[in-house]
């Protein structure tokens, strides 16, 4: 089947889509955007997180034709907009192999914009639940968010670091 | 595979009755996990997001018709008040991701024994409502799980909502899991009270074939609580509900847990639920409290 749908702001359109494909495979593999990664495929871990409809999905559990007409939006689209995150990663030593990095930058973002502050530590926390990272332990990570933060939104890089961790 | 796509209720049910094996999917966090797996392989898919007006939800008098498209972030963010067994249930499925896309239909579709909504659902006394060509069915909640991953819907049958009760009492939900997130639960329970009628609502999930309430137990709560003194809660009746609780459970050993631990976690949980909701209900905020919500 044809799938057409919105992705970083351009129509885009795959054919030949497989009914039980997921959004995800049509990403990376049609539409030539392997930012999201493909590592769980149930939900898990949060490296194929994008924003769908402007809310953070896990792309490997939205099924392909269920794009049909909708916006995605993925870590490639977020480049801009999400340039002061991915420097926060790569400044506080949050990115070591990098692959849980485009999920866990698409849901900070998501966290970043919807606090419209420096979210406290337990609010970090709680957002990237739903991404695993095998290699920094996290705190690196916490810092970044909370540094990217602070970059947007003022308030001082230290503002959250009250908060004892959940 | 075929994938169908209606785009109103009325094609919907005519899809569902025109293909009885396709399989609805909603938010797709049980229904894609299991093609993603290869696990198994729908003969169709009958998406539900196309179709307007099931995302939403409504209160008629002291009940909340929950739509079958109705996310767990949406009913985290505008039922906890109504609703708050069912939205602390809510606030403990998956990730931030998945409960933007999760349903509690879903969780009732895919009738899973540790599905987070059925142990509140059951203590709330819900009703499902399954639609189809032929009408409208109105299933108690306790009828609508009927053995393992199974349910009493008929083959030509959708879920439209879920109809909720409104608290009319303190409500409270638990789960044990080896963290707090992104976890299957190894057993959970749900209590509500319902004052005005003198009595109490339970659930318990992942201890059984299917999500069961703990009749015996509810009895003792109706019997033996000071409903019209609120005097504060005698320890040995809250000690008698959790071995009524555990004794209600058919729990089995498997990866997530032991049948053993998980008779021992109800007890507890459900002496700790108990405690919780009657501080509430007579207006006791000293009362083993400080661990409230977390289990």
């Amino acid at each position: 089947m044809r799938v057409s749908l919105t992705v970083n702001g351009r129509p885009a359109a795959a054919d030949d889509v497989w009914e039980g494909e997921s959004l995800l495979y049509v990403l990376r593999e049609r539409l030539g955007l392997p930012g999201a990664k493909n590592a769980c495929e149930q939900g898990e871990c949060g490296s194929c997180t994008v924003f769908l409809d402007g809310a953070p999905v896990c792309a490997c559990l939205v099924a392909a034709g269920q794009a049909q007409g909708r916006e995605v939006v993925t870590v490639e689209g977020l480049a801009s907009r999400a340039g002061e995150v991915q420097r926060a990663f790569v400044e506080a030593g949050a990115v070591q192999c990098g692959f849980c990095t485009p999920g866990l930058v698409v849901q900070a973002q998501s966290l970043i914009e919807s606090t419209r502050g420096v979210p406290a530590d337990a609010d970090i926390r709680e957002a990237l639940a739903g991404n695993l990272c095998r290699c920094t332990g996290y705190e690196k990570i916490i810092d970044a968010v909370r540094l990217a933060a602070a970059r947007a939104y003022g308030g001082g890089a230290g503002s959250g670091q009250a908060e004892p961790a959940a | 595979m075929d994938f169908l796509r209606p785009r109103t209720w009325d094609e919907a049910l005519a899809g569902k009755a025109e293909r009885p094996d396709a399989t609805p999917i909603q938010g797709g966090t049980d229904v894609m996990v299991e093609i993603n797996l290869d696990r198994g392989r729908p003969a169709a898919l009958l998406d539900l997001t196309a179709v307007p007006g099931l995302d939403g939800w409504s209160r008629e008098g002291d009940v909340v018709r929950l739509g079958a498209g109705l996310t767990y972030a949406r009913l985290i963010a505008e039922l906890g008040n109504v609703l708050p067994g069912l939205a602390q249930a809510a606030r403990t499925v998956g990730s931030p991701q998945i409960r933007n896309r999760g349903t509690v239909a879903g969780n009732l579709g895919a009738a899973s024994p540790a599905g987070d909504s059925h142990p509140p659902l059951l203590a709330s006394g819900a009703t499902v409502e399954a639609a189809s060509t032929r009408g409208t069915r109105l299933i108690p909640i306790g009828e609508f799980y009927t053995g393992v991953k199974r349910n009493a819907l008929r083959p030509d049958e959708l879920i439209r909502a879920v109809r909720v009760p409104v608290a009319g009492g303190p409500q409270y939900f638990s789960k044990i899991g080896t963290r707090n997130a992104m976890v299957i639960a190894v057993c959970s329970f749900a209590v509500a009270l319902h004052p005005a009628e003198r009595r109490a609502g339970t659930g318990i999930g992942s201890a059984a074939p299917t999500p069961r309430r703990a009749p015996e137990a509810e009895a003792l709560l109706a019997e033996g609580l000071d409903w019209a003194g609120r005097s504060p809660l005698d320890p040995g009746l809250a000690r008698r509900f959790g071995e009524l609780v555990a004794a209600a459970a058919a729990p089995i050993d498997d990866v997530r847990g032991r049948a053993a631990y998980r008779r021992h976690a109800l007890a507890v949980m459900a002496r700790r639920t108990l405690t919780w909701a009657w501080a509430d209900h007579i207006g006791d905020d000293t009362s083993e409290s400080s661990g409230r919500g977390a289990a």
